[in-house]
């Protein structure tokens, strides 16, 4: 029999379609949130949208889920029970406020350092930073110093702006992508677009990774390299680029300081009576100013001057990258990968750049007044993100890769790697850090920058740190991030002084967002012998029942991302284009059904109360009524603020009075705005006229700010120099060779600082962010849980074998500070000696609303506990900090274990602490949502 | 026992690129997210935050290592759902007629009124692509978005399936398989299009394209590219210098 019945192929979708932005991830896509009976349906992608053009990861599809997630905190709570335990009661926002007000007055008034306020991976930084500022103290930062600040921070020293937020490849016209580490948990859509365009038309990928996993995975060719020796293999590739001639002589005379001559003595640049950098003219032997007119830049010989010679940066980097040391034989067996593997991508490299070059028929007119009349690319693009940054030599590797793009000439020019406004913006355009604080009074200027050298760190006369995070201290310079990382360890030893109230702001700090999980813990609950904690009061703000709610004494309830006003600023963390301008907004498609306030509007309210300038109105009345008061109304500059869109009179771009319209307008076009830069300014960015004109009419810059780029980075130098002997500030004796060492101005390998472990610690142990899953965010939504509902070790085969695993094994991980136990699973396409498992898939029980006995508590771990924010003790009785000597950042995939077969009847993971309260309702038990128009 | 009809007027399907999928799952949430939305019985979620959750899908993200004997291992990403087959033992085994093929587009349905839940399509289909809702108690499958693919409700661009349409990686392809000249016909054939498991003789109107190639990178070497390598005749300085003179 045949029956087919009819069906109704023209339902009805929904109701109406509510624009907005996503937040199930930091990569901000467009969302076509869809409403059926005044409810969340159904989420899709935007398709007008600059971020996503339409699609949408599985995060983002599973929003809704978040959305109606049974871990959300339903009003604000005081702990009750002992910290950690999760036992709260509920109280009133009114008491709320006035405890949070009684704790805070007195700190503003006596000693406003004693609070320190941190925030995880929201996207108002620019806001919480002005409210740290307006309250007075330095102790505020973001989550970046844990994340990839060496990425960021080595991308705007050395070129003006990095990856991600700050540029992209040319994904239109790359012919060749590297793609180093992993990437997958940053630009989440974009890159996989980009892929995908890659792949649409054939164009090579080459992943270097020690796991061939995601990206990797469809990589065409792929390079399982050791954790931690990318830095070497990319200077072993600049090697062989250089032994061949294979570098833009061109591009580097007129774009870098590789003709700067360097003072034989100091290691400073040549300059002339004006500071001017000084280089060879070719046509007279001169030393002349870089920026005369009519010259020829010599790259080759340098000038004799007081009886040494002053050789230009260019002959210094060739003069080291040529070395037998850099040599793929040299190399090749700590990098994990053969000599010929190392030639063939360097021949790949050369070949795409100097035989397929891109030459685009668009004039263009350079800083210098002189017109080009095309545009021509070397098509040959790179990515990397966390995977080369979290490790000791993040920074220097970052360089080296940057140092690499530039010297094959690809860097803003067609097919390679573009800058995404408001970059490039080199790091003399940043702020420099402010730390100068007095009771009563806001702080003396932003807290975060780009120290150009010693005389901006944030230090004390006697050499101490100004900040609890000791950023920008000897011990991490140019932390341009801070070191979130390390507050809780510093604050918990009084080191360098103690606080009195830790505020944290959607950072679970207690769990997957700190090294040192276990002890973390401790030191959060820890008491003096009069019984007051050692961290005497936590406040904590979030939207669910993370870890980190178990251990506050004062919770204040955030809203979903569906339910609050947000702006996705130029001012913060942009959304830009290589070709546009652009940012966006949320906005409350639905109410809130919960006694919860959005965190922004929230902390306005509280700067009010506590009279914070900028904050309250000579009558007392607040200068904001919310959130979305403040994104129309508040200016950093004149006529410059958190949206770019539509000022003034509803035409201002970039520039603009205040419209109180603003937002109905970002809403009608769908929750962004737009601005396309000319077409004569696509390229070239840092040197194109066109493009800095336009960038001074958007509000970008107040005046044109065309540099170069920093292939010897003099910054360092004077870092290097401060420790060996010379100046006014001088670092402590402990410091000095390490600095010495590790602040090179020219990019530099050296090993990890776990690498004196190897020989009882033979294995690397990585984490990967699954696709699916946001940090600690994907395990309380029902769909993604389903996905990824545990944490298995991967192992090599080699590994598998030698220990004997079978299927259903439990392996045990040792490192230097801890031992964790988890189900062990095999996977060949890895590095021999290389383990990994999911990142922050673990859950404690009793979080997130999960039953006790979830496999994200039973079957699953976090490495955090395997890893200590300080090196093990080197026998010199100082206990050195496990992150990155020049910036801080902590240095995760450094981490080095051993591995040995749990005992047969293993069935729970280690290390399993003891469960917390749930501050929330017990979840429903089945799922069936639907709700038909 | 249901037939399935002669012929089809088109063969609606998906083409489904191997060498693209990054195994992110896209598909899989944006198909949870239409379909308990839209056509049938919600997608329940048993246990949905316990110890054992267990949801229906109507597609899923498998991954394989490939071992090779000279190269490097291969990871492959494989979204499976239902194929829409030519032959569907999922159609032919039904007792009720609740499994069904369009005549005009060859989508497999199931007719959920009719569906008496007893699973044997689910044991007939070779792919396991078929899942019995635990709470609804009837059989799911992909239905392509019926619901979305004629949909005048929605903008024209939007009538494709929720997976295709959300795919970040462009690794999924709708079209219609059975006229040579669309653009899913003359993908297959340009990039060598497969049936999955064609022994089972189930003619699956959905194909997979291949990864292509790996690890094959052989580039001459550097100084075969070069006119005049640095290190002949008088070093890099000598080459640095000539260079520079011909700029």
């Amino acid at each position: 029999m045949q029956s087919q019945p009819a069906l109704n192929l023209s339902p009805q979708v929904s109701d109406e379609v509510r624009k907005t932005t996503c937040y199930m991830c930091a990569c901000r896509c467009g969302i076509n949130v869809h409403m059926k009976d005044g409810k969340v349906a159904y989420i899709e992608g935007n398709r007008d949208h600059p971020v996503n053009r339409g699609v949408l990861c599985a995060k983002g599809s599973a929003g809704i889920m978040q959305h109606l997630s049974p871990a959300r905190l339903r009003a604000p709570l005081k702990r009750v029970g002992p910290r950690g335990s999760g036992e709260f009661v509920e109280i009133t926002w009114d008491e709320a406020l006035q405890t949070a007000i009684d704790w805070l007055r007195p700190l503003r008034k006596t000693a406003p350092e004693k609070l320190a306020f941190f925030t995880g991976r929201d996207q108002s930084q620019s806001f919480t930073g002005w409210w740290a500022q307006a309250f007075g103290t330095p102790n505020w930062a973001a989550h970046g110093g844990f994340c990839s600040v060496n990425m960021a921070a080595a991308g705007i020293y050395t070129m003006g702006g990095s990856f991600w937020e700050f540029g992209q490849p040319d994904w239109e016209r790359t012919k060749l992508l590297l793609l180093f580490g992993v990437a997958e948990d940053h630009d989440s859509n974009p890159i996989k677009m980009g892929l995908g365009k890659l792949k649409a038309r054939g164009a090579r990928v080459i992943g270097v990774n020690p796991i061939r996993s995601g990206y990797n995975a469809i990589a065409d060719d792929w390079v399982g390299i050791t954790p931690g020796t990318d830095g070497l293999f990319i200077l072993s590739l600049v090697h062989e680029l250089l032994k061949a001639g294979k570098v833009d002589l061109d591009y580097l005379i007129r774009y870098t300081n590789a003709p700067y001559l360097v003072d034989a003595g100091t290691g400073l640049f040549l300059r002339d009576a004006d500071g001017k950098p000084l280089v060879r003219d070719r046509k007279t032997g001169q030393a002349v100013a870089w920026d005369s007119a009519g010259i020829a830049p010599d790259l080759a010989h340098g000038m004799e001057r007081d009886g040494a010679t002053h050789l230009p940066v260019f002959r210094h980097l060739a003069d080291r990258y040529l070395a037998p040391e850099y040599a793929p034989e040299s190399v090749a067996e700590k990098c994990g990968v053969t000599p010929a593997q190392i030639r063939v991508i360097a021949a790949e490299i050369a070949r795409v750049a100097f035989e397929e070059e891109i030459t685009l028929n668009q004039p263009w007119t350079d800083f210098r007044g002189l017109r080009h009349e095309t545009m021509t690319g070397r098509p040959v693009a790179m990515h990397a993100m966390r995977g080369i940054s979290a490790h000791s030599n993040g920074f220097q590797t970052c360089r080296a890769l940057h140092l690499l793009q530039i010297l094959i000439g690809s860097v803003e020019t067609p097919g390679g790697f573009r800058f995404k406004p408001p970059y490039p913006k080199p790091p003399e355009a940043h702020p420099r850090p402010h730390a100068r604080h007095a009771t009563d009074k806001p702080l003396d200027g932003p807290h975060l920058g780009y120290p150009l050298g010693p005389e901006h760190l944030l230090i004390h006369e006697d050499g101490t740190p100004k900040r609890i995070d000791k950023a920008f201290s000897w011990e991490a310079p140019l932390s341009a991030h801070g070191l979130m990382h390390m507050v809780i360890s510093n604050a918990h030893a009084g080191d360098p002084y103690e606080i009195d109230t830790l505020f944290l702001y959607m950072a679970n700090m207690a769990w997957n967002s700190s090294m040192n999980t276990s002890q973390v813990m401790q030191m959060l609950t820890d008491q003096n012998e009069d019984g007051s904690y050692c961290i005497p009061r936590i406040i904590y703000a979030d939207a669910y029942s993370s870890e980190m709610v178990a251990f506050a004494d004062l919770i204040l309830p955030d809203t979903t991302y569906l339910e609050r006003h947000d702006c996705i600023s130029l001012l913060d963390r942009p959304i830009c284009e290589a070709e546009a301008l652009a940012d966006s907004i949320r906005w409350p498609v639905v109410a809130p059904d919960r006694d919860v306030r959005p965190f922004q509007s929230m902390l306005l309210d509280l700067g009010h109360r506590l009279g914070l300038p900028g904050m309250v109105q000579e009558d007392g009345t607040p200068t904001y009524r919310d959130y979305a008061d403040y994104i129309t109304h508040h200016e950093r500059r004149p006529g410059i603020g958190p949206l770019a869109g539509f000022r003034g009179n509803g035409e201002g771009k970039g520039r603009g009075a205040p419209n109180p319209e603003q937002i109905t307008r970002y809403i009608e076009n769908g929750g962004f705005w737009i601005d396309h830069i000319p077409e004569d300014a696509h390229f070239f960015k840092p040197w194109n006229a066109a493009y800095q004109d336009w960038a001074v009419a958007r509000g970008l810059y107040d005046k044109p700010q065309p540099y170069l780029f920093n292939l010897y980075l003099e910054p360092l130098r004077k870092f290097q120099r401060a420790a060996e002997g010379h100046g006014p500030l001088q670092p402590p004796d402990h410091l000095r060779t390490r600095l010495i060492e590790s602040m090179d101005p020219l990019p530099r390998w050296y090993p990890p600082f776990s690498e004196p472990e190897a020989d009882a610690f033979p294995l690397h142990a990585l984490t990967q962010r699954p696709m699916a899953h946001y940090h600690s965010w994907g395990s309380q939504n029902a769909w993604l849980r389903q996905i990824h509902g545990h944490t298995p070790l991967y192992v090599s085969g080699d590994i598998w074998t030698e220990h004997g695993f079978t299927k259903g094994d439990w392996a045990t991980l040792t490192s230097p500070h801890g031992r964790v136990t988890l189900p062990v699973v095999r996977m060949d396409a890895l590095n021999p000696d290389t383990v990994w498992t999911w990142n922050a898939v673990a859950k404690r029980r009793g979080a997130w609303a999960l039953d006790t006995n979830a496999p994200e508590a039973t079957k699953s771990t976090l490495l955090n506990h395997l890893i200590h924010e300080l090196l093990p003790a080197k026998g010199d009785g100082l206990r050195w900090a496990n992150s990155d000597p020049i910036t801080g950042q902590a240095a995760w995939y450094d981490l080095r274990v051993r591995i040995e077969k749990a005992p047969a009847g293993q069935s729970v993971s280690y290390p399993d602490p003891a469960p917390q309260h749930s501050p929330v309702p017990a979840p429903p038990r089945n799922l069936t949502h639907q709700k038909k128009p | 026992m249901t037939t399935l009809p002669q012929s089809t007027r088109t063969k609606l399907g998906l083409v489904i690129d191997l060498d693209t999928c990054v195994g992110c799952h896209a598909c899989v949430i944006s198909c949870k997210g239409w379909n308990t939305e839209n056509y049938g019985a919600p997608l329940s979620d048993m246990d949905a935050y316990g110890a054992e959750p267990e949801g229906t899908f109507l597609n899923r993200v498998h991954s394989f290592e490939v071992k090779r004997d000279t190269a490097p291992p291969m990871v492959v990403h494989f979204p499976k759902s239902c194929l829409h087959c030519d032959n569907a033992p999922c159609v032919t085994v039904c007792p009720t007629g609740a499994s069904y093929k369009r005549a005009e587009d060859g989508i497999v349905l199931v007719n959920e009124s009719a569906c008496i839940g007893c699973g044997l399509c689910a044991w007939a289909c070779p792919y396991g692509a078929r899942e019995m809702d635990g709470v609804e108690k009837v059989m799911k499958k992909c239905t392509l978005c019926v619901d979305r693919i004629y949909n005048e409700n929605l903008p024209e661009e939007d009538r494709e399936p929720a997976c295709v349409r959300t795919c970040p990686a462009g690794a999924r392809h709708f079209g219609d398989l059975a006229d040579p000249e669309s653009a899913v016909s003359q993908l297959v054939a340009a990039r060598g299009g497969m049936d999955l498991m064609p022994e089972q003789g189930t003619a699956p109107v959905n194909k997979y394209l291949p990864p292509r190639p790996r690890d094959t990178l052989t580039t001459p070497d550097l100084a075969s590219l070069c006119d005049s390598a640095p290190e002949a005749a008088t070093g890099f300085l000598g080459w640095l210098d000539r260079a520079l003179e011909r700029l």
